[in-house]
């Protein structure tokens, strides 16, 4: 595990802590106004709660949680057509633990397995898979959620059951992409970002040279940042360095693992199997165009939306829910309204509640205490 | 409702969330659900919904209220028993370091144990599914006659049901167990102050990444075996070297996590633990990596916490190590008297954050 301690070294965090110290001094130029950099995984906002990166960071330089948490951006409506898929007849429904707390609008695929839904927890796809070829008189279907980072996989579980004729297996796919989001989020009139940790694994796959609009079009920098807490607070140094040197840019941080060009077989793959749907539906955000994958004609016998009955009726956030606006980084998790009294990790109303990449189960779970009160606790005795 | 003005910083307006959401948390949790789900047997607050309004409610009486391991009684003559039972679940039955049947006793002699008890007689149970293997069954009794004999305990009366097959999942068993607490000795969270260390008697999350990778689901090989064992010795070890030890508890479900949780809300301070100090071995700090679960929260079945004074942590430590079972003990932490009922980590790379009570089982059916 020598790998991952290099990049937990608290020596080498001082120095780098040291360093966004110096850059950051006096604020966004000068005016005393902290930096606002938005990490868009939620594995990134998962690290720094985990590791307790904030409370590092001095006042001028702060993080905004992004939208690259796959669980938290379904909106409720396509959650309660897992429920359905799982409620039928002979189906075996399979999912991410993650995704099994996320209420839809009357209840979780949890819940519908405590009713009899014989709804089971996989690790990958292929699981999906195997369960399938285990079980020829059930009718198997996965529920496929996340970025660019976990399609490729989807896919070629996809090919594997098309080779080996599995006929029981299916995929109801809310794959979604990444670029989308991040032009919704700088378009809003509320943005109020200097930059972003673009993201690691999602970039693994699609590459660097998609986010170039970032820095060309909106003047915003990105710097591509890893998943272990020096690769975050290293990628803050970069884009704090860039705004020291006047230069803004698209950088790669976690060039140990991403490549410009990304992994061209993973993208050949992808266009094997899916297909851009016209729009899809983000929890919080809306209807974005072109934002999502649908599997395409070759696949149709393996699309779950095309061989179950479901009732695909959109289902309007609660009212008391800002997800929205904690997506886009307009308030911390701790601004909405119901946040760790309606809506806590145990009861959630909002998706950025349920899964632990979400911003407001990390800050509920992590980070719900006064930088004073920590600093109070953690002092040397 | 509140009806002055917030204050106008963010720092203030902040703080009145915070202390909103520590009110709000304070109240016992309510049962709202119409069914009862794997989340109600996980530990957290679930189960704490579940207990509050359908057991405590119908059965309520003083020795049940305090929820502890076991219940302390009373003798007329003076002594004091303490009394525990607990039902095993796990799948698989077998384990690398053990099976449902050493599980069956440890457990049990361990709840004892907690509670400051020298654990003596045990009962077993068993509800076996039709058509459940005789020679499999011979097996696990032979383990639990093992484990009784390595825990200086007797298994004394039992109980033997059959069920229709699909009425139950192979074997489940449940054990209950009695032993006497000697004069003198109170082990209580009231007892905890700021200023005391937190020990923990070896390495976390054992048990728990054992049973996940014997269950063969995650493709994932690594050499890690359950640490299921009776405590009992060691604890009478510990409270030899320091005596005036004031709490003890074995992180079982829910781990080291939840149990520094319930402390914390038990006795109204802060667990401060070190990251840095948690004895953990590579392989299960490895696995829990890679599967996103946090080893603060995964069971053990062979160690206890311990909240020492301060000036008697080093020789509890001392003592500890020089047993086969405390081999790896450490001190991990502190009690600090704030931030009230809330446990802190300090991470080994420099921050620091919540570790909270535990939402939803990510291993249900470990023990």
């Amino acid at each position: 595990m020598k790998y991952v301690d290099e990049y937990r070294d608290p020596a080498a965090a001082r120095v780098a802590v040291r360093r966004i110290t110096e850059l950051a001094a006096g604020g966004r130029d000068g005016t005393g106004a902290p930096y606002a950099f938005m990490e868009v995984c939620g594995g990134h906002t998962h690290t720094i709660y985990r590791h307790g990166i904030e409370q590092l960071l001095p006042e001028t330089v702060e993080l905004i949680h992004g939208p690259g948490c796959p669980v938290c951006v379904i909106p409720m409506g396509r959650v309660d057509d897992a429920i359905s898929l799982a409620e039928q007849p002979g189906v075996i429904f399979t999912s991410f633990g993650d995704m099994m707390r996320v209420p839809g609008s009357t209840s979780s695929l949890l819940e519908a397995k405590a009713r009899g839904a014989d709804v089971r927890m996989v690790y990958s796809p292929l699981d999906a898979l195997k369960i399938a070829v285990k079980n020829p008189d059930r009718r198997v279907i996965f529920f496929a959620v996340g970025f660019e980072t976990t399609a490729p996989s989807t896919a070629v579980t996809l090919l594997r059951a098309r080779e080996a004729g599995i006929m029981n297996f299916s995929v109801f796919s809310n794959h979604v992409t990444i670029v989308p989001p991040l032009k919704a989020i700088l378009d809003s009139p509320d943005l109020r970002l200097d930059g972003f940790l673009g993201p690691g694994h999602v970039s693994t796959v699609v590459g660097n040279r998609p986010y170039d609009f970032v820095s060309q079009k909106y003047g915003k920098p990105l710097v591509t940042a890893g998943f272990e807490p020096l690769d975050i607070l290293q990628s803050v140094v970069m884009l704090l360095q860039q705004f020291a040197d006047g230069r803004c840019e698209v950088e790669n941080q976690y060039n140990r693992v991403v490549r410009d060009e990304g992994n061209p077989i993973a993208m050949a793959i992808l266009a094997k199997v899916f297909t851009l749907r016209p729009h899809f539906e983000w929890r919080g955000l809306g209807f974005i165009a072109q934002s999502a994958l649908a599997l395409n004609e070759d696949f149709a016998a393996w699309d779950a939306e095309r061989l179950f009955d479901m009732p695909g009726v959109r289902v309007a956030d609660p009212k008391a829910c800002q997800c929205g606006e904690v997506l886009k980084g307009v308030i911390k998790p701790w601004e909405c309204k119901v946040f760790g009294t309606a809506c806590t990790p145990e009861t959630p109303i909002g998706t950025c509640m349920v899964s632990s990449e979400g911003a407001c189960a990390a800050y509920y779970t992590f980070g719900r205490l006064h930088k004073t009160a920590a600093s109070l606790a953690v002092a040397p005795a | 409702m509140r009806t002055e003005e917030p204050p106008p910083t963010a720092d203030g307006r902040q703080e009145l969330v915070l202390e909103r959401i520590e009110t709000f948390r304070r109240r016992r949790p309510r049962l709202t659900d119409k069914v009862v789900t794997l989340a109600h047997g996980a530990g957290g607050k679930s189960s704490a919904a579940l207990v509050d309004a359908v057991f405590l409610e119908a059965f309520r009486n003083e020795a049940l209220e305090s929820l502890g391991d076991g219940a302390l009684l009373t003798l007329p003559s003076g002594e004091q028993l303490a009394f525990s039972t607990d039902s095993y679940v796990v799948r698989p039955r077998r384990f690398p370091g053990g099976s449902i049947g050493h599980l069956a006793v440890n457990g049990t002699v361990n709840d004892l144990a907690m509670c400051g008890a020298r654990p003596t007689w045990l009962s077993a149970a068993f509800v076996i599914e039709e058509g459940f293997s005789v020679e499999e069954l011979t097996a696990i009794v032979a383990d639990m006659a093992e484990a009784a004999v390595a825990a200086g305990v007797t298994i004394v009366t039992g109980d033997t049901k059959v069920v229709d097959t699909g009425a139950a999942d192979g074997l489940y068993i449940n054990t209950a167990g009695v032993g006497v607490v000697p004069a003198g000795r109170r082990l209580a969270a009231d007892r905890v102050i700021p200023g005391d260390a937190v020990l923990v008697s070896g390495t976390l999350a054992d048990h728990g990444v054992a049973v996940m990778l014997a269950r063969g689901d995650l493709d994932l090989e690594a050499d890690v075996e359950s640490d299921s064992a009776a405590l009992g010795e060691l604890v009478e070890i510990l409270l030899a070297a320091a005596p005036d030890t004031r709490w003890l508890r074995d992180p079982t479900r829910g781990g080291v996590g939840t149990v520094c949780n319930e402390l914390a809300a038990a006795a109204e301070v802060a667990v401060v633990l070190s990251e840095s100090a948690l004895p953990i071995r590579r392989p299960v700090g490895g696995a829990c990596d890679m599967l996103g679960i946090d080893p603060l929260y995964v069971a053990n079945e062979g160690k206890f916490l311990a909240v020492v004074p301060a000036e008697q942590a080093q020789a509890a430590l001392a003592a500890m190590k020089a047993h086969p079972l405390g081999s790896d003990a450490a001190i991990i932490g502190r009690i600090a008297a704030e931030p009230e009922r809330i446990v802190l980590l300090e991470t080994s790379f420099g921050g620091s954050r919540i570790v909270d009570m535990l939402v939803g089982d990510p291993l249900p059916r470990i023990c």
